[in-house]
Parts: C-alpha cells; structure tokens; sequence
C-alpha cells in the first residue's frame, strides 16, 4: 500500500462534484496537496472554497440535500470509503472562520477531542491541554484560568483557543478557513508566526480572503473561482507579474472580486 | 420648533405632527390591550378568594371530605392530583425528551420522519376527551389496568407527551449550530455532540417546558374521569401515601366538579376553597418554572 507517489501526496482530490440540491458549487476539481506544505486557496466569496474544506472532513454530510461525487484520498485512502469517519475527523484539524468558544471551560474546549477519541486520564489530557494552548500561543494568557468558561474570551483568543482545539486530535491536516476575517491585524500575525511553526509538522490548507496573507505563508497558492480552478501555481507564480491565466492577475490586484 | 431658529430641517411639520398622533394613538390603544389581561385574572382570583375566605386554612387542605362531601377538607383529592401529575410525567418526560432529541439531533428529512412530525402535531390538537375515550379502550381495557392511577397517568402522559416534544426541540434548536459543527470537526460523534455541548446547554428551556406541562395535567378532567378518578375515596387525615397504584384516586379537578354539581347541600365556601387549591398548586408550578428558567439563564453561557 505504501508507495513513494502516495506520500508524496497527501490529499488527492480528482473530479470532485458537489451540489446542493440543484445547484452545483464545485464542477468537478482535480488537484493534489503534498505533504507538510502550505497550500493557499484564495477566490471571492460563493467559489465553493468552505465546500471544499466540509467534503475533505465530510462534514458535508451533515448538510442535508448534498451530492458528492469523484473521490477525495488521504493517504492514498478514499475519505468516502473510510469506516471510521471519526478518525479521519481527528486526522484533519478544522478551523471555522468565525471563533467557535464551546461553552465549556477553556480546559474542557481543548480536551474535548482526546476525551471522544477515549483518552479519559487526567494527566495525559492536561498535557495536550497544555501543548496544544502553548502552539496556539494562548497558553500565557489563560493558564491561569482554565476553568473559567471559553466563551468569556475575546474574538481573537477564541479564536486561538478554536486553533488549540483543532490542534488536540493531534491532526496531520490543518484546514483554516478565512480565520482572520473577525480578529484583529496583531493577532492574525501572531497566528501567521504560529502557522509558520506548524508547517514543519502537519500539511495545512489555508483558505483565505486576504490574498496578501496566501502570499505570506503559502508553498503553493490555488485560486477558486465559481466552482472551478482557475490556477493552481507556486505562490511565487501566482502573485508574479505574469501568472498562466490572466484573471489570476485581475483578482491579485483586486480588479475583480 | 420653530423654523426661525435655523432647526428648520427637524422641525414640526404637519405630516410630522400627525406622524407623532398616530403614535401616541397606538401606543395607547395596544397598551390598554395588554393591560386589559390582568383584568379577567384579578377578577378570576379576587372573586374566589372572597367566596372561599370561610374555607381557606390548612385544615381544609388537610382534612378528608366528611358528611357526603359537604363538609371537611380535599385532602384525597389534593394527594391524587399530585400521584397522577408525577406518575404522567415520569412516563412522558423521558419518551418527549429522548423522542425530541431524535426528531431534532439525528431524523433526516425523508417520508419516515415527516410522518412522526405530522402525528406529533396532530396528537397535540386531540381534545381530551378524546384522549379520555382512548385512554379508555387503550389502558383499562385492552391493557388491563383497570380503573387505576396507572390508566389515568398514562392518559394524562399521552396528551402532555406532543407538548414536552415541541418544548424540548425548541430548545434544542436554539443551541447555536456552530457549536454542533465546532464538535464535529473534532472527530465527535453526534451523541457526544449531543452529550457534551447540546442538552447542557438545553436544559433549561427542557425543563420549563416539562415544568408547565404539570399545570396542564393538573387541571384536565376528562382524561382521568374516564380511566382511574373517582367520586369519593376513603383516606386517612393528612397520609402521603394512601393509594395503591393499581387502585383509583380522587382529584381535584373531579373533585370540583362532583361537589359544584353532584352533592346537594356543600357547604358554600367550599368549592370555592377547592378551586383556590388547584389554581394555587398551578401557579406556584409555574412560578417555580419561571424562577428556574431564570437561574438557568443567569448561568448562560456565551
């Protein structure tokens, strides 16, 4: 089953269709991400990037009236053919773009995921609780107050505390979704230096409508327009002065979108 | 005001003027409205308690009925309503609960469940004595509990059931769906979603609704005058347990309304006193719904 190409790549995705009910949002997308880059997607709002992101965790299934269709792999495996849907949840982290503070303590937030996974000892949650609020450079901001509740934090602290939750199953994805459009410029660049941390160790997918914030972080930048790929390039490619398609270079410099 | 002091632009034109009147006029007339429906429930509670005044001490409510009912207390009576009140709700609570839960956290939007939302809603509008008649056939009959406590809270849960499921699935829906989503992402199942984030945080919405439900099982006649109520019970003076299951009870809502219109010669006050008893027991219910909900809500959490 291990071969060198299926390493190489981490997530192919080939042919993938969805609609909601009628009406279809990706028209049948092939491309692949390899393992421990950072692949930018950027494209205006309604081009199907969230879509993208709920069918690689098949969350898309919690939608009623969808229809999927081509195949996704993780590790060579087909997410619509896995069994254990749950383990392949926690193998991908998942950040919403509005912060998401559960209302449960700021502890119990981040413990959440081990302990549905089975992990019930004190101390082995305490120590990914610790670890994971320390990677999300919360930790000096609330380790004094783990049990105060997650939701009386500010935006831009839930937000991280919603980064250390996707980052307690121990995932080798990351999936952000536009997680900068409600906190503040100093925190989104405090998560931008942690992000720069964590692509040593997970392959992470950063969707984003801050197109200078693919240019920042990505390896390789995808633009998504109305369902289709319009380019997938090098981010140095992209953001060139001459990328492959011209409506790259509209939508960079903001002529459209 | 006046145009001279350079204000022109917010001042009182005519069309504003008559703007400002049509207000006021509205304002007056939904708010006497509102007002308007203090008015029946003072009159309601004014009236019984000046009538009842003779009656009304802790004897009466201690007291079992004495001379054919025409004098003494409700005691019997009182302690039924409270066994046929928990009884139904100990039945209809879990069901509604677990049954709401379903329909709202894991039922899919296909033939099946659109048929149990259908029946739901439907068996909500069933008067009750056609839930009496049911009950009838249903328990003392065909399941052979006879006339019994048992037949008459099962009854009464019936007919509370579609209302605890309407309460419970609202309050399960105002839990936010990115909460649900958040939990999802992580890898938990919908039960642990459902564990950890929802009922948690739906509970007090869950329980006030089960909390009313009591009032209205407490007041219903037909429903327990058909299937395990009767006229008169001997008890002794004052004892918290003095039925079996299996036996039959007396009421307060029956019991109202044999001494109103069966026993010749009641003592005036008396009914009155009882109708204070019932209206009492339902109004603290509520009072303790209401008192519950918000400490609930003062404890809310985002």
């Amino acid at each position: 089953m291990v071969n060198v190409p299926a390493i190489e790549k981490h997530i192919e995705v080939t042919g993938l269709r969805l609609s909601y009910g009628m009406k279809e949002v990706l028209h049948g997308i092939s491309f692949d991400i390899r393992r421990h880059e950072i692949l930018g997607v950027i494209g205006p709002a309604q081009s199907g990037k969230t879509s993208l992101l709920r069918c690689i965790n098949r969350t898309i299934e919690f939608t009623p009236g969808t229809h999927v269709s081509g195949t996704i792999t993780v590790d060579g495996e087909d997410v619509r053919k896995v069994r254990d849907v749950y383990a392949l949840r926690r193998k991908i982290g998942m950040v919403a773009p509005l912060p998401v503070g559960l209302p449960l303590s700021i502890r119990e937030n981040v413990a959440l995921a081990p302990r549905s996974a089975g992990l019930t000892r004190k101390g082995d949650l305490d120590a990914i609780v610790e670890q994971c609020l320390r990677q999300a450079a919360l930790w000096d901001e609330v380790k004094d107050r783990l049990d105060s509740l997650g939701t009386k934090l500010s935006g831009g602290q839930q937000q991280r505390l919603t980064i250390a939750r996707a980052l307690s199953h121990q995932p080798e994805i990351l999936c952000l979704d536009e997680f900068s459009i409600a906190i503040d410029p100093v925190t989104t660049m405090r998560i931008e230096e942690v992000l720069k941390e964590l692509r040593h160790h997970m392959t992470i997918i950063l969707v984003t409508n801050l197109t200078q914030q693919a240019r920042r972080l990505a390896d390789r930048t995808m633009f998504l327009w109305k369902g289709e790929i319009v380019e997938l390039d090098t981010t140095d490619v992209i953001f060139s002065a001459k990328p492959t398609d011209p409506r790259t270079r509209d939508y960079v410099e903001g002529v459209f979108g | 005001m006046n145009a001279s002091t350079g204000h022109a632009m917010f001042g009182e034109t005519p069309p504003v003027r008559r703007k400002l009147r049509q207000e006021a006029l509205a304002q007056w007339v939904f708010g006497a409205m509102a007002a308007a429906m203090i008015v029946p429930l003072l009159l309601i509670v004014g009236y019984l308690v000046v009538r009842a005044a003779p009656s009304l001490n802790l004897e009466f409510l201690l007291e079992v009925p004495k001379r054919g009912m025409t004098e003494g207390g409700i005691w019997p009576a009182f302690v039924g309503t409270l066994y046929l009140v928990f009884l139904s709700l100990a039945f209809s609570a879990p069901i509604g609960i677990l049954a709401a839960v379903y329909l709202n956290e894991y039922a899919r939007d296909n033939w099946f469940n659109r048929v149990i939302n259908l029946a739901v809603i439907n068996l909500a509008g069933v008067p009750s004595i056609v839930h009496a008649l049911f009950g009838l056939g249903a328990f003392v009959y065909a399941a052979r509990f006879g006339y019994s406590i048992i037949s008459a809270s099962l009854t009464l849960a019936i007919m509370t059931l579609p209302v605890i499921i309407a309460a419970t699935r609202e309050a399960l829906a105002s839990v936010p769906r990115s909460f649900r989503e958040a939990c999802w992402n992580v890898g938990a199942t919908r039960w642990q979603t459902i564990w950890a984030v929802v009922l948690p945080n739906s509970i007090s919405g869950i329980l006030t609704g089960i909390i009313l439900e009591v009032s209205r099982a407490a007041g219903e006649t037909a429903p327990v005058m058909f299937t395990g109520v009767v006229f008169f019970k001997a008890v002794e003076r004052g004892d918290l347990f003095p039925y079996y299951l299996n036996e039959q009870c007396m009421a307060l809502s029956m019991h109202l309304y044999t001494i109103s219109t069966q026993v010749p010669g009641v003592k005036e006050s008396i009914p009155f006193a009882t109708a204070i008893v019932l209206l009492a027991l339902v109004l603290m219910v509520n009072a303790a719904a209401i008192s519950l909900r918000v400490y609930l809500r003062s404890r809310k959490k985002w």
